[in-house]
């Protein structure tokens, strides 16, 4: 039971499952937990980032492909949810239109993307995801009869959504199932899902060929396997994935906008998660996603107290204002990617 | 191996030429797009006004570009952090032109473009010793590892941006044009804007000097060499490594003389903006060929001059322009316009 859903691959490390067990169980009763608002938003921002640094990692750490374009199908998903909801109406058969058409969008694309770019050079990848996606970035925020441009639209969810609904009228542990709750059940399950579906993928042989490659694509091609076609899949499976998990932001937020689902910022959060949870281990994602969230929640708080006690000397409350954080975190990635390329998880696995 | 036989060969310029006689087909396409627009424009002075926008955006992006490509052709090394040298250029030429605001506002032309002449120095010195740093401490452990330095130089771009918010601060910077080359030149009904021909100046001076030393000087013959075949030269015994490193500083400096002229161009400073101008100039590496200088800069003529039409022509398909324009190059050459050399 266990080994099918984990897909035969565990955390090997006893610190390691100990941290996953901890987010898990600290996810799955968050809002019994740490009721309130703030809180539950940073918990459904864990779950659904952890998927899409997950997919990312089946591009990045899997197939060894760096795309810029993760947080053009991202949002992609959550525009199409968004601007279903939005235009007709709260309802559930909205949200399947949408998601459908923002998946068959997200597949052609992607297709395309990988097809056109992957049959050069990789490298020519980087550079054409960047290009298409800051083009897709400008598309959204000027079409603003449509997607609402830089304001985005904000929209109601179905009813059984909608933080107003309550299940029934008692309370479990002091807590209102609230609609909210639902949404969050809802957004952590999916979360849950989708993550088991990509370890499953990553050990498939699907997975290991992608693996065969990245390590040597030469030898891989001699083999016999078509690199392009491989690396291409990989690219939808993992689009397709970021698209949901845009769909899953786009529910929580009842909101969408070029800033949460499409700006480069987002793409540079992913990268950070990646690299410093640990490339090529799904696992990473998980811990790349609780350390850079908390990280956004509360070290900032931190650097703040810090920065603010260092008045007076030069340039060091500067490196410290809360607003900096992403220096140091640029900073660890940089080291990361030098000197633990696999990462954290790769750390804890090499020590057990 | 070709170019390095004929300009050793016969008397004649070779710089004129990019490659094979049989290869001049790519540089048409500026003319031909020049001359296709003026129809769909219509109007003559609209036309010169966009020609000339787009020729001075296109030198502009042609200065950022021209390093990237060299550094990639030499040493198979795609640096993203080249965005961060942009913004540390603008940067660093406010700490010149912000304190010789008089010089900026006197009606002499020649104190302003001492101002910005100094400006350039300053940004051109800074930029290529960050250049030196940058290629020693972020490059130099990942060569040969594409993934490694793509995520590396991404690192590096991310501090360098941090960097900017700690020493010049969060908010937006003004950086207004000296009064010289401020406003146009109007002849007849042609509005010419000065800083735009300014730009086209510079961008020729840095075109012309580039081909200079590439063709017409033993160090330029050893970089295309190495563009050409890497190993060769080294096998030959020249040392491969230092001449990579100029050429880093060299294409640092150019970005941070193109983030000057940049700068000036948009009046206001933030520091994403190198990152924002990076993606034309990836598309402008990948048109032209990666490596390739020529290439380099018929792609940004191209992106530039056809962002202008479409922008005045149909707005809303500007956005899609230069990826549009990417696709239709590289069906017709899929290694883009100049790219047969490298592997």
């Amino acid at each position: 039971m266990l080994r099918a859903l984990f897909s035969g691959d565990y955390p090997r490390s006893r610190v390691l499952m100990v941290l996953l067990v901890l987010v898990f169980v600290a996810l799955l009763l968050a809002p019994f937990l740490f009721p309130g608002t703030r809180p539950l938003n940073v918990a459904a921002k864990i779950c659904i980032f952890i998927v899409l640094v997950a997919s990312y990692d089946l591009l990045l750490g899997y197939a060894g492909i760096v795309s810029f374009a993760h947080t053009m199908f991202y949002g992609i998903g959550g525009y199409g949810i968004g601007l279903a909801l939005y235009g007709l109406g709260p309802s559930w058969g909205a949200i399947g239109v949408g998601f459908v058409l923002a998946l068959a969008l997200t597949a052609v694309l992607s297709a395309l993307i990988g097809l056109f770019s992957l049959r050069v050079r990789a490298i020519f990848f980087a550079m054409i995801t960047l290009a298409v996606a800051s083009a897709f970035l400008i598309l959204a925020s000027q079409l603003s009869g449509f997607t609402g441009g830089e304001d985005g639209r904000s929209f109601r969810a179905p009813t059984v959504l909608q933080p107003g609904f309550r299940l029934f009228d008692g309370e479990i542990f002091g807590v209102a199932i609230s609609g909210r709750i639902i949404t969050y059940y809802l957004v952590f399950f999916a979360a849950l899902a989708l993550f088991l579906f990509l370890l499953r993928v990553v050990n498939s042989p699907f997975g290991r060929v992608l693996q065969a490659i990245r390590e040597n694509d030469f030898r891989a091609e001699a083999l016999g396997y078509r690199t392009v076609v491989y690396r291409t899949l990989a690219n939808v499976l993992a689009a397709l994935v970021a698209t949901m998990a845009g769909a899953l932001m786009a529910i929580w937020l009842r909101y969408t906008g070029p800033d949460t689902m499409l700006s480069f910022s987002i793409m540079i959060d992913i990268l950070l998660m990646v690299v410093i949870g640990g490339m090529g281990t799904l696992y990473g994602a998980v811990i790349g996603v609780v350390i850079l969230v908390l990280a956004q929640n509360y070290l900032q708080a931190l650097m703040g107290g810090v920065s603010k006690a260092l008045v007076g000397v030069p340039l060091l409350p500067d490196l410290l204002h809360p607003d900096r954080w992403v220096l140091w975190l640029g900073v660890l990635f940089v080291l990361s990617v030098y000197f633990f390329p696999t990462g954290i998880v790769g750390r804890l696995r090499q020590r057990r | 191996m070709a170019i390095v036989q004929r300009s050793d060969t016969t008397g004649r310029p070779a710089w004129r030429l990019p490659r094979l006689a049989g290869d001049r087909l790519p540089l048409l396409l500026v003319p031909a797009l020049v001359l296709l627009a003026l129809p769909l424009i219509g109007a003559f002075p609209a036309w010169i006004t966009l020609t000339l926008a787009g020729l001075a955006m296109g030198m502009m992006i042609f200065i950022m570009a021209s390093g990237l490509t060299l550094v990639f052709g030499l040493m198979d090394v795609l640096n993203f952090g080249h965005g961060a040298f942009i913004s540390i250029g603008a940067f660093l030429a406010t700490l010149v032109l912000l304190p010789l605001a008089a010089w900026m506002q006197a009606d002499n032309i020649w104190m302003n473009l001492a101002a910005i002449a100094l400006a350039i120095v300053v940004a051109m010195a800074g930029t290529g010793a960050l250049g030196l740093v940058f290629e020693r401490v972020i490059v130099r452990p990942v060569y040969g590892q594409h993934l490694k330095q793509i995520l590396v130089t991404m690192g590096g771009l991310i501090i360098a941006e941090q960097m900017i918010h700690v020493l010049w601060g969060p908010q937006q910077i003004a950086l207004p044009l000296p009064t010289g080359i401020r406003g146009a030149i109007v002849v007849g009904e042609v509005a010419l804007e000065r800083y735009r021909l300014f730009a086209v100046g510079v961008g020729l001076v840095v075109l012309i000097g580039m081909l200079l030393v590439l063709n017409r000087t033993r160090l330029g013959l050893l970089i295309r060499a190495g563009v050409e075949n890497s190993e060769m030269v080294q096998a030959l015994g020249y040392d491969i490594r230092r001449l990579f490193v100029l050429v880093f500083v060299a294409g640092s400096a150019l970005a941070g003389l193109g983030g000057v002229m940049w700068g000036l161009y948009r009046e206001v400073l933030v520091a994403g903006m190198g990152m924002e101008v990076m993606v034309l100039v990836f598309i402008v590496i990948i048109i032209g060929g990666l490596g390739s200088v020529w290439g380099c800069f018929i792609g940004a003529l191209m992106v530039a001059l056809l962002a202008n039409y479409t922008g005045f022509l149909m707005p809303k398909v500007a956005l899609g322009s230069n990826i549009l324009l990417m696709v239709l190059i590289l069906l017709w050459r899929p290694q883009g316009l100049y790219g047969g050399a490298k592997r």
